[in-house]
């Protein structure tokens, strides 16, 4: 234990001290908005973009189709058995934050999380009812009187309405927009779309409008993430106090023994951070690193004729250039290290890899899963039969028929469960409607003569004569193959 | 809250300025950074929430049974309530299945489709027992999968066989018929069965013409030909089997064969009408029709047959 470490009472909790930022503008405010902008906009504008499919799929641009499992992008149509698109999205999603996070730190926190983007929106709603900092901060120190509760009941009014109208319009992504939208107001929505706006109304307004920071100090798992994935290379928000201390006032500065630092002790940067810490004690959890503090203190450093970025964006390399009395580094030669280029190799060879697999995919594709129960049936003229269940998926927007045919297997008769077993002959034809799956029983009956184990292959030619025709390996069991049926499967 | 007075002085860390637990391992101190009071209140709620939960739903064990809770919730209510809801969701289409005549089913290839699955689950309920998971049947269970039928396979005949069952007691449209018990009833001797018996083996292929078939042959066309007919075709109308083909309900070496014409079998299906209702009934029918060996029905409704495809 220090001994210099004082003894004082703590408490078990903590009360949340509120936070009141004043209005700031400068670039980083504004490429903040710019951000929120372009963020919102893509959120509530995709799901009602549409796109021409033809009749037989959704005409939805961005449709996640739970009911029918299918997942649409624009060009794209994923089925379920493609669903590792998706998570290779996620994965390249997730790389990409390692990518920004060593790249240029928190980014992800400080512009484009959801839960920046609402709280940034909500405390602009704060400023707009309430007004600025000092006057929201006389508010909430004054009692409750029924015109702050006028007030306070007006402005939750307002951050419902916000929650509803951006959280809710999530359910938009899961069926036809316009449509959802008609039977939502009609109420003949399903239950579960009310319960799903309900549910992300409540949590934009209680995460938006109350919780804010503390989301990011006490609920989100990614600051301490990215504090892991942060190095010394990294940019961070940085207050430059080599250049900045001893800090005082200018009156404090006339009457200094010795000349003081750049810092003013304005207070501004606290005054405008969303999560209230105070950038000047250095790199910490709070700091989301949206650099309106930076746009601070250039404006306080410009009014007293000193020069911009006692805040700014600095790696720790350079910091400790800059206290050497180095230059700091260019930035190319900041990002164009060992560390970077891996990550972005991985991540866009996933890209290219994804690419790559989404041109030549196929979108015909025909599974056969054999009989075992029986393996084979013995039939009365000496022939004998096996059964197949046959899945041909047609992933296009059009009815494709296909022929079934034995490929290898000698003699065979092929015939379905809606065919008569007189019907049989060497190739069926099976209709498959656009964009699904049809599952067919097949028989295959072979004559006495030739009746014996063997491999063959179940061919789908479509008729159309478009496209490559699925062909699946698999096996015709006869009496005696039980030994050889063993080593097969 | 709390202030028991361990707690109450705590040492503060110079360079975070949060207070310190008081371990230390090698030099190593452990912050105590206060939780947000929110959480507190967080853990209240849950506390609320479990005590209200305890009061509506099943939670407190007891010698026999737990508590009910005022709300009534059971699990096997659940489960009701599904299969409620199942069954009330397949309605329509038992309806629809109901009103169309089991040939007409084909020509409606959803209806077709629902039918035979509705059959296979009632199949893996009720007949699995004794023809098997994949209806292979066994040694005196038919193979319903094969072409061979002992009472006809077509989709009316299958339905009526299910309908009022083989040989079943109680049940006057019951088929039946009885072969006799040659050996055990003394009809033949025992030389005498051995020579039928190799007779037997020679219509289905399987031995070719000896002394002992040819005297077996005359002994068939006394005692055997009148229901399995002269070659051994079978006839559907008693169910009595195909003797010329590769299929034997009760085997066809000779020992097998030896043991049924000494004493005979009766196999035995329970009618199933009262036990299952009519559309079940029929559904299972479509599903064994749909097996493989499904037979169109032979007289004038014959357009109907393979036109499916």
């Amino acid at each position: 234990m220090n001994a210099q470490d004082p003894i004082v009472s703590a408490p078990l909790y903590a009360k949340r001290t509120g936070v009141f930022p004043r209005k700031i503008d400068g670039p980083f405010r504004r490429f903040k908005w710019l951000v929120m902008a372009v963020c919102l906009a893509v959120y509530w504008g995709t799901p009602w973009i549409r796109w021409d499919r033809g009749p037989h799929a959704p005409g939805q641009a961005v449709l996640v189709d739970l009911a029918h499992r299918r997942f649409y992008m624009f060009a794209i149509e994923i089925w379920p058995q493609e669903f590792y698109f998706v998570a290779g999205m996620l994965i390249m999603a997730g790389i990409g934050l390692f990518l920004v996070t060593s790249a240029v730190g928190r980014a992800w926190c400080g512009y484009a999380c959801p839960q920046t983007v609402w709280t940034d929106l909500y405390q602009h709603v704060d400023r707009l009812i309430d007004g600025d900092r000092n006057a929201q901060l006389r508010l909430n120190a004054a009692p409750w009187t029924p015109a702050k509760f006028a007030r306070r009941m007006f402005k939750w009014g307002v951050y419902l309405g916000i929650a509803f109208v951006t959280g809710g319009a999530w359910i938009f992504y899961f069926a036809d927009a316009p449509t959802l939208q008609r039977e939502f107001w009609t109420g003949t929505a399903a239950p579960v779309a009310y319960a799903c706006t309900g549910i992300l109304t409540f949590t934009t307004f209680w995460l938006g409008g109350f919780m804010r920071e503390q989301v990011c100090i006490y609920m989100c798992p990614w600051p301490r993430i990215q504090t892991a994935m942060l190095d010394e290379n990294s940019l961070t928000v940085t207050y430059k106090h080599w250049r900045g201390e001893p800090r005082g006032s200018l009156k404090e500065a006339k009457g200094a023994a010795s000349p003081l630092g750049d810092c003013i002790d304005c207070k501004q940067c606290v005054a405008v951070c969303p999560t209230g810490i105070d950038i000047r004690e250095g790199p910490q959890i709070g700091c989301i690193t949206c650099a309106l503090c930076v746009d601070a203190c250039d404006k306080a450093m410009a009014s007293v004729g000193r020069a911009r970025g006692l805040i700014d964006y600095c790696t720790l390399v350079d910091a400790e250039r800059e206290i050497k009395g180095e230059a700091a580094r260019p930035v190319v030669k900041v990002l164009l290290r060992p560390r970077l280029i891996g990550y972005f190799a991985v991540w866009g060879g996933i890209g290219l890899a994804l690419l790559f697999m989404l041109g030549a995919r196929e979108r015909l594709t025909l599974s056969v899963a054999r009989e075992r129960n029986p393996e084979f049936v013995q039939l009365s003229g000496g022939a004998v039969r096996n059964a197949f269940t046959l899945a041909l998926r047609n992933m296009e927007d059009r009815p494709r028929t296909l022929r079934i045919a034995a490929e290898g297997l000698p003699g065979a008769a092929l015939y379905t469960d809606e065919m008569a077993p007189g019907a049989a002959r060497a190739r069926v034809d099976v209709a498959v409607p656009a964009d699904s799956t049809a599952k067919v029983r097949l028989y295959a009956v072979v004559p006495a003569a030739s009746a014996r184990p063997q491999d063959f292959a179940l061919t789908a030619t479509p008729l159309d004569g478009e496209g490559r025709t699925p062909r699946r390996e698999t096996h015709f069991a006869a009496p005696g193959s039980e030994h050889e049926e063993e080593e097969h499967d | 809250m709390t202030h028991d007075t361990k707690h109450a002085h705590k040492v503060i860390d110079h360079a975070t300025g949060t207070a310190k637990v008081g371990h230390e391992w090698d030099g190593i101190e452990e912050l105590d950074t206060p939780l947000p009071r929110w959480w507190l209140w967080t853990f209240y709620a849950t506390i609320v929430f479990a005590l209200v939960y305890v009061v509506l739903y099943p939670a407190i064990p007891m010698l026999h049974s737990a508590s009910t809770g005022t709300l009534g919730w059971t699990s096997r209510g659940v489960l009701a309530g599904d299969l409620a809801h199942e069954k009330a969701e397949h309605q329509a289409v038992r309806n629809a299945i109901a009103a169309t005549p089991i040939e007409a089913l084909a020509a409606n290839p959803a209806l077709q489709r629902a039918a035979i699955e509705g059959g296979h689950a009632a199949f893996k309920v009720n007949c699995v027992q004794c023809h098997g998971a994949g209806a292979a049947g066994g040694k005196g269970y038919p193979n319903l999968n094969d072409d061979d039928w002992l009472w006809g396979g077509d989709l009316a005949t299958i339905q009526q066989t299910l309908v009022n069952g083989i040989r079943y007691p109680g049940n006057d449209a019951t088929r039946s018929s009885l072969m006799p018990s040659f050996g055990r009833d003394r009809i033949l001797t025992a030389a005498q069965v051995q020579d039928v018996v190799s007779h037997v083996r020679v219509l289905s292929k399987q031995d070719p013409a000896n002394a002992a078939s040819r005297r077996g042959a005359q002994l068939f066309a006394d005692n055997c030909a009148v229901c399995h007919g002269a070659g051994g075709e079978g006839n559907r109308s008693l169910g009595a089997p195909k003797l010329s083909d590769k299929i034997w309900l009760y085997g066809g070496d000779r020992a097998s064969l030896t043991n049924t014409v000494t004493n005979a079998h009766a196999g035995v299906m329970p009618a199933w009408t009262g036990r299952l209702d009519p559309v079940t009934i029929k559904m299972l029918a479509v599903y064994v029709h749909s097996l493989g060996g499904g037979e169109v029905a032979p007289a004038p409704a014959a357009p109907a047959a393979g036109a499916a495809q």
